[in-house]
C-alpha cells in the first residue's frame, strides 16, 4: 500500500502528542492563547497513564495519589474540595475527563492515532506522520510546532538480573490487582513509591513478603500533625528555610514519627534527606514492625530461586520488579531532544529543546509535589513562547538569548543521588520560580 | 514581586470545604453556563427572584451561589472557583456588588468564558464614603466592628413598590463586612483573557459613577449604564433591561452560542 504522498499544511496549528494530563493541559493552554491544535492520542480516550483501561497504564486497583490534592490539582481547575486528601486513581481519571469536557478539548483530539515520526523541515516547522492504531495508511501533516506530552511512566525499565527464575517475574506495570498476590510468596524489588505501595499490598495479601532495596531511604509518613506531610513540608519552603536546616528538621521529624528502621533490618540511608525522590509511605514501617515484610538487600542473580547480594537465598514464587519507567520518544530522532547515550533528553527547563525552538516537552519532570501544576505552567510558558515567536520575533530572540544564560542550578536538582531515575528531579518551588521568571520576561514584551 | 505560581496559602492551608447553596435552572442548547455571585448580605435568592429564570429562558444554564457564612475573601473566591469548575462547561461569571470583587479575584484563578461585573464594589474607600452619605446610621456601626445594615434608598430606586422593597430588605442578612473589602489591593490580572463587561447605574448610592468608570477602564471599556436604577439592578423595578443587555452582550462575545 502506498502512503499518501502529499503533505497537508496545517499552517499555524500546533501538534500535541498525547492526551494524558500533560497533553490535555497543553491543548487547553495553547487554545487559550489562540492556537489551532491537533492532539494525537494512541488510545481511544483521555487520561493517559491515569486511565486504567489503557494498555500502558501503570495504575493498579489500589493506586492513590502520593502528593496531596492541593499540591496536585491544576492551578486553574481545582479538584472538588470535598475529595479526600489523597484521591484514588479513578477520581484522578474522572477529574481529567471533566477537565477535557469543561474546556471542550475533546474536539481537538484525534483518538486511536499514533505519531510515527516528527521531522523538522527547516524554518521551525515540522512534518508529523500519523497512523491509525488500527493499521492503515499513514498521513503527513505540517505543523508550526510540536509539543511532546507522551508521558514518562509507561515504558517499563526492567532490571538485568542474570540467571533463570522458576517462578513468575512481572514488572510493576503488570501488577493490577491484589488477587495476583493472594497466598503467594512475593519478592518486591525496588524502594520507590510504587515498590513500597506494592510491598504493603503484598503484606496484606501474600503469605510471605520480601522487599528488596538497594539502599536505605528516608520513609516519610503521609501525615504529620494531622496534615498531609507535603503541606507541612511546604510551610518550611514558604519560610525559605535553607536546605541544610530543612534536612535537619526532616531527620528529626522522621526520627520522631517513623523512627529507626534499621531495627527491622533495613539499611540506614546513605544520603541526606531531599536527595532522592521523596518516598511517602506510612504503612511500610507498620508492616515491617509486624514482621509481614522482610527487608532484603539487592538481588544478585536468579538460580531457580533468588540469590541476594549478601549471599542469602530466598525462594519466592512471584517477583515484582518495581524498577520504574524509562522516558521514551520513538517518534523523534534522539539528537532533536539532545539525548545522551542513555536516551535522557537535555532540555532547557526540562521543556524546551535547545536547538529547535518549536520543539517542546510537557510533563517530563519528577517533583516533590504533584505533576499537574508544573505541567500546567510549562504549557503556559510554551504557549506564550510560541505566541511571542510569531508576534515579535526580535523580542523572542532576546528572550532566548537571556534564557540560554540561565544557570542550570537555578531549576534543576543537582544534589541528588546519581541514579538513573533522578536526572529530571526538580524542587517544585525553585522550578516554578524559574518558569515564572521566564513568563515575566515574555510578559513585558506585550 | 509576589509570585503568582507559588500558592503557599492553598498548599499549606487549604480553605476548609463547606456545603454550598447553589440554585440552578437548566436550559436547552449548547450555550455556556452562567454563575451569579451575590454581594454582601444577599444570597442566591436575589438572582432567583428574576434574573435566573430570565437567563435560563434565553438558553443559558443559570446558577446562583449563596456566599458562605463568615469566611474571608479568599474563601469566597475559593467557593466561586469550586462551583465554576464543577459545572460541565467553561462558565460565565457574573458578580454583583461585593460579589463582583469576588468574581474579579476568581478570574485570576479560573479561566472564565466571560465575566460581568454588575455595580461592582471594587474600590473600598469610595464605596465606604458613598455608604456613609446614603446611610450613615446603618454604616457607622460596621466601622466599629458591628453589623452593616443596608437601607431601602441605598439599594432600590423609588420606582420599586414599597412592599416589594421591604420584602427584599427582610431577606438581607446583616453582616460584619471585613476590613479586606476596603484594604484588598487591585485584583490580579485575569487568566485566559476573558471578555469582561461592567454594568451599573449612575444613580447607584453604593457605587459612585467615578468608581464604575475606573473599574470599566481597568477592563478596557466603558460601563454599560442604566440610569434611574438603584444598586440592586437584579431586584429593582426594570430588572429585565440590564439582564437583557448582559445576555445580548454575551451572545455577541461568544460566537456560535458556545
Amino acid at each position: 500500500m502506498h502512503d499518501t504522498p502529499e503533505i497537508a499544511d496545517r499552517h499555524d496549528a500546533v501538534c500535541v502528542i498525547g492526551a494524558g494530563a500533560s497533553g490535555l493541559t497543553a491543548v487547553k493552554n495553547l487554545r487559550e492563547h489562540g492556537f489551532a491544535v491537533d492532539c494525537y492520542e494512541r488510545e481511544t480516550s483521555v487520561g493517559g497513564g491515569w486511565n486504567w483501561r489503557h494498555d500502558r497504564s501503570p495504575v493498579y486497583s489500589g493506586t492513590h495519589l502520593i502528593s496531596s490534592r492541593p499540591l496536585t490539582e491544576f492551578p486553574d481547575f481545582p479538584m472538588p474540595d470535598t475529595w479526600p486528601d489523597y484521591p484514588h486513581h479513578s477520581q484522578v481519571l474522572s477529574y481529567l475527563e471533566r477537565y477535557a469536557a469543561h474546556f471542550g478539548l475533546v474536539d481537538h483530539i484525534w483518538f486511536g492515532t499514533e505519531v510515527v515520526s516528527a521531522v523538522p523541515v527547516g524554518d521551525g516547522r515540522w512534518d508529523v506522520t500519523t497512523r491509525s492504531t488500527g493499521g492503515g495508511a499513514s498521513r503527513v501533516q505540517r505543523y508550526a510546532a510540536v509539543v511532546v506530552a507522551n508521558g514518562h511512566n509507561w515504558s517499563p525499565a526492567k532490571p538485568d538480573v542474570p540467571g533463570d527464575f522458576r517462578g513468575e517475574v512481572i514488572h510493576a506495570s503488570a501488577y493490577k490487582d491484589p488477587a495476583q498476590l493472594r497466598n503467594r510468596k512475593v519478592l518486591v524489588i525496588g524502594g520507590g513509591n510504587t515498590g513500597c505501595d506494592i510491598a504493603v499490598e503484598a503484606a496484606q495479601q501474600a503469605s510471605t513478603v520480601w522487599h528488596s532495596t538497594r539502599r536505605g531511604y528516608w520513609y516519610a509518613p503521609k501525615y504529620l500533625f494531622g496534615r498531609p506531610a507535603d503541606q507541612v513540608n511546604d510551610r518550611a519552603l514558604r519560610w525559605r528555610l535553607p536546605l541544610r536546616l530543612r534536612q535537619w528538621i526532616y531527620r528529626r521529624v522522621v526520627a520522631l514519627t517513623t523512627g529507626d528502621l534499621t531495627r527491622y533490618g533495613l539499611p540506614a540511608p546513605d544520603h541526606r534527606p531531599y536527595e532522592t525522590h521523596p518516598i511517602v509511605n506510612s504503612q511500610l514501617p507498620f508492616y515491617l514492625a509486624h514482621g509481614r515484610i522482610t527487608p532484603v538487600p539487592d538481588v544478585a542473580r536468579f538460580d531457580g530461586g533468588v540469590e541476594l547480594a549478601d549471599g542469602r537465598r530466598i525462594d519466592p514464587d512471584l517477583v515484582i520488579t518495581a524498577t520504574g519507567y524509562r522516558p521514551t520518544f520513538e517518534f523523534l530522532a534522539p539528537e532533536l531532544l539532545g539525548c545522551d547515550a542513555d536516551g535522557r533528553p537535555d532540555l532547557h527547563l526540562h521543556a524546551f529543546a535547545r536547538k529547535h525552538p518549536t520543539l517542546t516537552v510537557v510533563g517530563l519532570v519528577q517533583a516533590d509535589a504533584g505533576l499537574f501544576p508544573l505541567a500546567h505552567w510549562q504549557a503556559v510558558a510554551i504557549a506564550r513562547w510560541l505566541r511571542l515567536r510569531t508576534t515579535d520575533p526580535q523580542r523572542a530572540a532576546a528572550v532566548q538569548q537571556k534564557e540560554s544564560a540561565r544557570p542550570v542550578r537555578g531549576w534543576q536538582r543537582v544534589e541528588v543521588v546519581p541514579t538513573r531515575r533522578h536526572w529530571f528531579e526538580v524542587d517544585h518551588v525553585r522550578y516554578l520560580l524559574a518558569v515564572e521568571s521566564l513568563l515575566r520576561e515574555m510578559e513585558t514584551a506585550s | 514581586m509576589r509570585s503568582r505560581l507559588l500558592r503557599f496559602d492553598d498548599w499549606t492551608d487549604p480553605v476548609p470545604p463547606v456545603e454550598r447553596e447553589v440554585v440552578s435552572l437548566d436550559a436547552e442548547g449548547d450555550r455556556p453556563p452562567v454563575l451569579f455571585v451575590p454581594g454582601l448580605g444577599h444570597g442566591a435568592w436575589a438572582f432567583a427572584a428574576h434574573w435566573l429564570a430570565h437567563t435560563a429562558a434565553r438558553g443559558f444554564p443559570a446558577h446562583a451561589l449563596t456566599p458562605r457564612d463568615g469566611g474571608d475573601l479568599r474563601a469566597h473566591v475559593h467557593d466561586v472557583v469550586q462551583v465554576a469548575a464543577s459545572l460541565p462547561r467553561q462558565t460565565v461569571l457574573i458578580g454583583h456588588g461585593v460579589g463582583a470583587l469576588v468574581v474579579a479575584r476568581a478570574l485570576a484563578r479560573y479561566p472564565a468564558r466571560a465575566a460581568v461585573l454588575v455595580a461592582p464594589v471594587m474600590d473600598g474607600w469610595p464605596a465606604l464614603g458613598a455608604a456613609l452619605r446614603a446611610n450613615p446610621f446603618g454604616t457607622l456601626p460596621a466601622l466599629a466592628g458591628g453589623r452593616l445594615r443596608l437601607s431601602r434608598r441605598q439599594l432600590f430606586s423609588p420606582a420599586l413598590p414599597a412592599e416589594e422593597a421591604q420584602a427584599h430588605l427582610a431577606r438581607l442578612v446583616a453582616r460584619r463586612p471585613r476590613r479586606e473589602l476596603v484594604t484588598a489591593g487591585p485584583a490580579p490580572r485575569p487568566v485566559g483573557d476573558p471578555p469582561t463587561l461592567v454594568v451599573g447605574s449612575p444613580d447607584d448610592r453604593v457605587v459612585p459613577r467615578k468608581s464604575l468608570d475606573r473599574t470599566a477602564a481597568r477592563y478596557g471599556g466603558a460601563p454599560l449604564l442604566f440610569p434611574g436604577m438603584g444598586h440592586d439592578l437584579m431586584l429593582d423595578a426594570g430588572w429585565s433591561e440590564p439582564i437583557d443587555a448582559i445576555l445580548d452582550w454575551l451572545g455577541k462575545e461568544l460566537p456560535g452560542g458556545a
